[in-house]
């Protein structure tokens, strides 16, 4: 959290605040305390440095009372190993139990999607007829359901969990490696992705983290390499790999190489029944991994040239020779370490850092934990003068965050419907570029007038937050208590003179919430 | 960069107009060129719009679902259009009526070269608007990039809005285009006090325009409905018969007659793989909201309908046959309808071909002989006096058609 004019940030009204927190105590009580929420501004500890507020604000998905209790434990080099090595701690019970159960729907992609295949077929043998529609519409609900599990757990891991830094990298990684939802079978599909070829590898190194979306299911379906084959090239993915994985579109390479990688890439796809019957002499060639397939029939086996290098290798060993080529090119170091410093720094990061952080990957084999490390500790990090403004899954989490402090949610359709009125929900890019990271496509006026309706909800107590997913009401009323210990601790200490000025004409502490959330300081990191 | 030229325009209004200088980005001046966007989600089966009554394939294909031969006696069903094309029983009493006041003409074979035959993939080609092979630049859509070069031509701006609850990716581009859904709006979410309140937080703030102007937006949108409720019901009309597309064309055609330039609309449930429906039907009855919705557009739009021309697209056409659950499966060339208070109709523009088994693309479907990208861009061109090089920058590596429909 960061403000724009210092100077004015100064000025306080604590009459104005000390008399709308009175009023808070009294009329929030018909939602059950919070475990910081009856702490008040009397007895708060010292707030925190303003330099590890934002510092704080940037790593994670917004403060929280235990971010910021380990924060303040840890110091900030101990705390940030924390994370980078995520032994960060345990998810409240309630949501963890709840990430229990949607795990609980992973199954291998290959037998998710022979069960597809089984149930379409024996779909299109029924006679026509409304039960065949009704089959239909049935096969089609459970994949919007499927891909709303896979939401869940994205937004659950988000809000609560305490490795917030790699919360940060998962959400990065799975826009860096955007799908969309509705294309081919990806709503089946998405669940496993986000937990077996993001979540694991996104602290880990950049290399595993290409191959294990190259070896989805819902990476090559997404992209049609399902379809490139020897004498049939598709070119998608081969181009995509390149400009928007790993060298980015002026990472010099050339058309060429975008065809030469796709016959790399031949033969690579999806594949979920018994094994294809080969000549002799591919068998030994053939890889299957779950649904993920190399057909070597499939494959083009000519000589190919890739970025200046022949490919070496044969089968699918050529797509991972290939795929280590790309990673050592110094483009993807830059372009990759430019994308990590705009996603938490903002637009323009200075050419300084994208080296130093380039120099890192490069050295540690493309090490994400360390070329982060370089990023988080390095001097413009700290004193990072410019507020990033927030993209909606940012500005929503955190507000999410803040206004019910670690009390676990049990409905994330409202937190879905807001990122989806901003225009920025989880697997629902269509174009494969994944959302921009810079601020200035979110700026618009469209956007903020949203925003502040979504501060009103959540500022009045949205209650379908604690609605069962099964659709029974909550049995919670009320609105949440915004100006809690962490108000007083981190945020209140460096309000503007505006928004003190609104906070102080608010009528009702729903309102008081509203124009808090609605906020410069609450819209930027 | 796109942040500073939004920054820098915002900051040049707000030097000559003071904080409400959004909102008058929104006011675009009283007359000139329109366009609205109706874009049919699904793939509409154009077969069953236009229908090819000439062809006797036509009639063995579609053994269920073909729609009756012209009887030009009758006062009902199909309408004949001229000596090869009858327009669906549906549309008769709407669009049959705009074609024979030649506010209407139809494009056949119409579409676009990919043949992914996918809703998604087709959908979003056509709205990215970029050649179909090499390097796509994924930041902007072809009405974004038409509104760039309008914005750039023109001193006053020229603006944009999508109906839509996310904005379309034919609106992606540089400068921000607000988007809002019509079809219920209901009261704006703050009252001038919460409005003045949460402005004067953003007072002096980089943001400030956007906040005060989407703010706004949202007021003069509520404002505009309100109006238009009350003048329905000044003059007698009963504002609850009008529902679905019509009610959002009534409101469209508001928005658009006092500020908005560039329109975008979709309308959903054209995917008709079982019990299409002929003449009657699940297509017929939408195909008929629609035809209605557009009729009430033009009237509601006054004497600027003679200044606006809207057209309707679908991603793909469908299959030429029926299948097996008398419905039509995703097929490719589609007919595109382009209306207009001053468009040339009254005619079927455009490449034709018989429709006959041999002249099928694959044996299934419409061909394409008529590019989207050429139509627009021809379309564009004619309603803007756009140079060439403005149509290349709002397609690429096309030559705008001249069909001469406006």
């Amino acid at each position: 959290m960061r403000l724009r004019h210092s100077k004015v940030a100064s000025l306080r009204l604590p009459g104005a605040a000390l008399a709308i927190s009175v009023t808070l105590a009294v009329m929030s009580c018909a939602m059950p305390a919070s475990r910081n929420a009856s702490s008040m501004a009397a007895d708060t500890l010292a707030p925190l440095r303003r330099e590890d507020a934002d510092w704080l604000e940037r790593v994670s998905f917004g403060l929280d009372s235990a971010m910021v209790a380990d924060y303040r434990r840890l110091g900030r080099e101990r705390y940030l190993e924390q994370q980078l090595r995520e032994s960060a701690g345990e998810l409240p019970p309630a949501v963890a139990a709840q990430i229990q159960e949607l795990n609980a729907y992973q199954a291998a992609p290959e037998r998710r999607l022979q069960q597809l295949q089984e149930r379409r077929k024996s779909i299109n043998a029924m006679a026509d007829g409304p039960g065949k529609e009704q089959a239909r519409k049935q096969l089609n609900d459970e994949a919007g359901q499927f891909a709303y599990r896979a939401i869940r757990l994205e937004l659950l891991q988000a809000v609560y969990s305490p490795a917030q830094l790699r919360e940060q990298m998962v959400w990065f990684w799975l826009n860096h490696f955007s799908v969309f939802q509705y294309k081919a079978d990806l709503r089946w599909l998405v669940l496993d992705y986000e937990e077996q070829a993001i979540r694991p590898y996104a602290l880990g190194r950049f290399r595993d983290l290409v191959l294990a979306t190259l070896e989805h299911p819902a990476m090559l379906q997404y992209l049609d390499n399902t379809q490139n084959a020897a004498g049939h090239i598709n070119e998608n993915y081969a181009r995509e790999l390149m400009e928007l994985h790993t060298l980015g579109v002026s990472g010099g390479y050339s058309q060429p190489d975008v065809q030469q990688l796709a016959r790399v890439l031949t033969g690579v796809g999806v594949h979920a029944g018994p094994a294809p019957h080969l000549k002799p002499e591919l068998r030994e060639l053939y890889v299957r991994r779950g649904a993920f397939e190399f057909n070597p029939a499939r494959h083009d086996f000519g000589p190919k040239v890739l970025l200046g290098h022949p490919v070496s290798g044969r089968g699918f060993a050529e797509v991972e020779h290939a795929i280590t080529l790309i990673v050592q090119q110094k483009a993807c170091a830059r372009f990759v370490s430019r994308e990590l410093a705009t996603y938490f720094l903002g637009d323009a990061p200075s050419a300084r850092l994208v080296d130093a952080m380039a120099e890192t990957f490069q050295q540690s084999d493309g090490d994400i934990a360390a070329t982060l490390r370089t990023l988080l500790m390095s001097r413009e990090f700290a004193a990072a003068r410019v507020p990033k403004f927030k993209d909606p899954m940012h500005y929503v989490l955190s507000s999410v965050r803040l206004a019910y402090d670690g009390r676990s949610i049990s409905n994330c359709h409202p937190l879905l419907d807001w990122l989806n009125a901003l225009g920025e929900a989880p697997f629902g890019r269509q174009t494969p570029d994944g959302y921009p990271l810079g601020a200035s496509s979110w700026e618009s006026p469209g956007q903020m007038s949203r925003r502040f309706e979504i501060a009103r909800a959540i500022g009045a107590g949205n209650v379908h937050l604690f609605d069962h997913e099964d659709g029974t009401a909550a049995t919670m009323t009320g609105f949440p208590q915004l100006s809690n210990r962490l108000y007083y601790e981190a945020i209140e200490p460096f309000l503007s003179a505006n928004t003190r000025t609104a906070l102080s004409q608010a009528n009702s502490p729903q309102e008081w919430n509203t124009f808090l959330l609605a906020s410069p300081e609450m819209n930027y990191e | 960069m796109s942040e500073r030229v939004t920054r820098r325009r915002c900051l040049q209004l707000l030097l000559a107009g003071g904080a409400g200088a959004w909102a008058r980005l929104y006011a675009a001046p009283v007359s000139g060129p329109r366009f609205l966007l109706v874009f049919l989600r699904g793939g509409y089966d154009a077969s069953n719009m236009l229908i090819p009554y000439s062809s006797m394939f036509y009639y063995e294909a579609r053994p269920t679902i073909a729609i009756a031969r012209p009887d030009p006696a009758a006062s009902s069903g199909a309408l004949t259009l001229d000596s090869n094309w009858a327009l669906a029983p549906a549309l008769r009493d709407s669009i049959g009526v705009l074609y024979q006041q030649r506010q209407i003409a139809f494009v056949p074979f119409a579409g676009t070269p990919d043949l992914s035959r996918s809703h998604f993939e087709t959908q979003d080609s056509i709205e990215l608007g970029e050649p179909l092979t090499g390097a796509h630049d994924y930041r902007s859509g072809f009405l974004g990039r038409l509104h760039t070069v309008l914005t750039g031509a023109n001193a006053g701006g020229v603006t944009a809005i999508a109906f839509t609850d996310a904005l379309p990716l034919s609106f992606r581009g540089p400068e921000p285009i607000p988007n809002v859904s019509l079809r219920s709006v209901g009261k704006p979410p703050f009252d001038d006090r919460q409005v003045r309140i949460l402005s004067a937080m953003y007072s002096g703030h980089p943001l400030e325009p956007a906040v005060t102007g989407g703010l706004e937006l949202r007021r003069q949108v509520a404002q505009a409905m309100q109006q238009l409720s009350d003048e329905m019901r000044t003059s007698s009309r009963d504002a609850l018969s009008i529902k679905g597309f019509e009610l959002e064309a009534e409101r469209m055609a508001r928005l658009m007659r006092d500020s908005y330039r560039i329109g975008f609309v979709d309308v959903g449930g054209w995917d008709t793989h079982v019990n299409e429906g002929a003449a009657q039907g699940a297509l017929a009855s939408n195909l008929a909201g629609l035809g209605r919705g557009l009729t009430l557009f033009a009237q509601s739009l006054g004497a600027e309908w003679k200044n606006t021309v809207v057209v309707v697209l679908s991603e793909f056409g469908r299959t030429f046959r029926e299948n097996g659950n008398r419905g039509t499966d995703h097929g490719h060339g589609s007919v595109y309808w382009v209306l207009g208070g001053s468009v040339s109709g009254g005619r079927i523009a455009g490449e034709q071909q018989p429709l006959e088994r041999a002249n099928l693309f694959q044996d299934r479907d419409y061909p394409v002989l008529n590019d989207y990208r050429a139509i627009l861009g021809g379309l564009f061109r004619s309603m803007w006096g756009l140079t060439s090089g403005q149509c290349a920058q709002v397609f690429p590596q096309t030559t705008p058609t001249r069909l001469d429909l406006v």
